[in-house]
């Protein structure tokens, strides 16, 4: 596609000069319109693929051969001199015996927890909520507009709200489960230990499962109203239904909807940095901050590149995966 | 559709408890941005024993509080607009023409969506410094580079909303408008532009809200002078004492204009996805 783009839209510029849109019988101006419908299209996406290929594109190719040198805080302005470290920070980075690549496999399967605790929920609370709220009631509404005000809440607004909540001392969840429901005595920490993955997980849950119901409400729309009316002339009950109406139709929505949120969860950085500050404690260290910290605390991009394109590969690999199981699966029903 | 005797109670119990846990931390926000420092810093209460207007005026001293409001609403408003520009130009080529690498195109762009943000924020942060470098111009810490990067954030969902829009679009209408002599570009813009309106908007809001509440980025492409609200937030955090109700009352001031906006889009949006999800 990029490759074919430059030369059509070049070949369609010409046309234009030479037409022009100016005039000449009806059999010329044939000519410049044909070639138009042929260029136009590539010329309209021009600035999207320029674009796309600047911030995205060049940079992950910059960033796999960022991979293979020893890129530390003394090349930064002189990349190119860095030295050729081969394979180097990819060996570090699976070596689980080193200290690097330990920390990294840490952190990789406090990942997948934290992403498969975070969409299961977030998934379970949006369905819930959509096939809940199906049916007009009164207040649906305004209930529909409140369930999504945490998704529209900028990232950091939210999330800083959750911290004041976690402190120790001042914070609300310790005056609700110290102070009013009595069920310890100790003020327990919520942003430092073992405690703070499980602050993250309700945070990512709490911004992330309204995405889920607006999806899935969106998704309800279109099932047709007689299948529902057709399957309860014939008897169906209410959780029949569901079954065999809601959840099948709803299959194509589901399908996308959870690897959206499993990617997004997975590369989730915002939440942790917001929550934690720049140093996440041990028990909630994501991937991506990991990353981060490995690069920009230590300077040393050579190996942080290296673990972004493992992350990378892990991610191209599970959405195959995921991708060529649910639509054969889909295909068969 | 019949539905058993207990459903009716189970959505009540279960849509409340959703409702507690989506809006408590919007009221302790609320209630907390109206308390003296001194109440935030003891034990919580639920309801504010003294309320003050002052954290909303004191906000603005303790952090530059404005210039970052300033900053993000510049970065937020010009990559927005230079987003959906983009997104137009590309939607109609999808909606309107079966061109060759139209499917590739499409699937590309969306791929783009699965990148950890990570992976080139480290590149792009050296692109930036060594193409500064070679210009001349210092473009690591510009708001331009910012503005770039969030354009192309918000592009693919964009697209493929504007996609599902312009498709709603009768072919017809644009092709009489080509026979009274408009361009392509005359029908895109006379006709299937003004058609399209509601989804235009609500993809401008959508990238506005993507470039206000954006990190990762900010985090690291800038300087004190062109911080956004995003990192700039965190300043009240970490100086010495924690100033909670100013942290709470600028929160709330930084997300009223994304809100509102979200909420006017919401419509919208729903039928965005709607007639996305159709397809």
């Amino acid at each position: 596609m990029v490759v074919s783009t430059p030369s059509r839209s070049g070949a369609w510029r010409g046309a234009e000069r030479g037409g022009g849109d100016g005039g000449g019988g009806r059999i010329t101006r044939l000519i410049p319109v044909r070639l138009r419908r042929v260029g136009l299209p590539y010329l309209l996406i021009l600035p999207a693929v320029l674009l796309e290929l600047l911030i995205h594109l060049v940079p992950m190719v910059i960033g796999v051969g960022m991979s293979f040198l020893k890129l530390t805080q003394f090349f930064i302005r002189n990349w190119l001199a860095a030295p050729f470290a081969g394979l180097g920070n990819y060996r570090v980075a699976v070596d689980v015996d080193s200290a690097v690549g330990a920390a990294l496999l840490h952190s990789f399967l406090v990942t997948v927890a934290f992403t498969l605790l975070a969409v299961g929920l977030s998934w379970l609370f949006g369905m819930c909520g959509a096939v809940l709220m199906q049916r007009p009631f009164r207040g649906r509404g305004v209930l529909r507009t409140l369930f999504l005000v945490p998704y529209a809440l900028p990232i950091y607004a939210g999330v800083i709200t959750w911290s004041f909540m976690f402190q120790r001392d001042s914070g609300m969840i310790n005056h609700v489960l110290v102070e009013q429901l009595h069920l310890t005595d100790e003020h327990p920490f919520w942003l430092i230990g073992g405690n703070s993955f499980a602050s993250l997980v309700v945070v990512a849950v709490w911004r992330l499962w309204p995405f889920a119901f607006l999806v899935l409400t969106a998704g309800l729309q279109n099932i047709p109203e007689d299948l529902y009316e057709a399957s309860a002339i014939d008897g169906a009950s209410w959780w029949r239904q569901v079954r065999t109406i809601t959840l099948p139709l709803l299959r194509p929505v589901n399908q996308v909807l959870v690897l959206v949120l499993f990617l997004w969860n997975f590369n989730d950085f915002n939440t942790p940095y917001v929550l934690f500050g720049k140093s996440a404690p041990r028990e909630a260290d994501l991937i991506s901050i990991h990353i981060y910290q490995s690069s920009f605390v230590t300077w040393n991009f050579g190996s942080g590149a290296a673990m972004s394109v493992l992350l990378l590969l892990f991610l191209l690999l599970v959405t195959t995966v995921y991708l060529a199981l649910t639509t054969r699966r889909r295909i068969r029903a | 559709m019949r539905e058993p005797r207990w459903l009716p109670w189970a959505r009540v119990i279960f849509l409340g408890l959703l409702g507690l846990f989506t809006l408590t931390p919007l009221y302790v926000m609320a209630t907390s941005a109206l308390k003296p420092l001194r109440d935030v810093q003891g034990d919580f209460s639920w309801i504010p024993v003294t309320v003050t207007l002052q954290p909303f005026s004191d906000m603005w001293r303790t952090v530059p509080l404005a210039r970052y409001f300033v900053n993000s609403l510049v970065v937020a408003s010009i990559s927005a607009v230079a987003s959906v520009v983009v997104a137009v130009f590309a939607a109609y080529a999808v909606s309107r023409y079966r061109f060759r690498g139209r499917r590739i195109f499409s699937v590309a762009v969306l791929s783009t969506q699965m990148f950890p943000g990570i992976l080139f924020l480290l590149p792009l942060f050296m692109i930036f410094v060594n193409l500064g470098n070679a210009l001349g111009v210092e473009l690591y810490g510009s708001r331009l580079a910012l503005i770039i990067t969030y354009l192309t954030f918000s592009l693919p969902f964009s697209i493929w909303m504007l996609v599902g829009y312009f498709d709603s679009v009768p072919t017809a209408l644009d092709e009489a408008a080509q026979v009274d002599g408009s361009g392509p570009i005359g029908a895109l813009l006379r006709v299937v532009i003004p058609a399209a309106m509601p989804g235009i908007i609500a993809v401008t809001i959508y990238a506005f809200m993507t470039a206000w509440g954006e990190v990762l980025f900010a985090s690291v492409m800038t300087d004190e002078s062109t911080r956004t609200l995003a990192v700039g937030l965190q300043a009240y955090a970490t100086q010495n004492d924690v100033y909670w109700n100013q942290v709470m009352a600028a929160s709330l001031v930084v997300s009223v204009p994304v809100v509102a906006g979200f909420l006017l889009l919401q419509r919208y949006l729903v039928q965005g996805l709607t007639a996305g999800a159709v397809k």
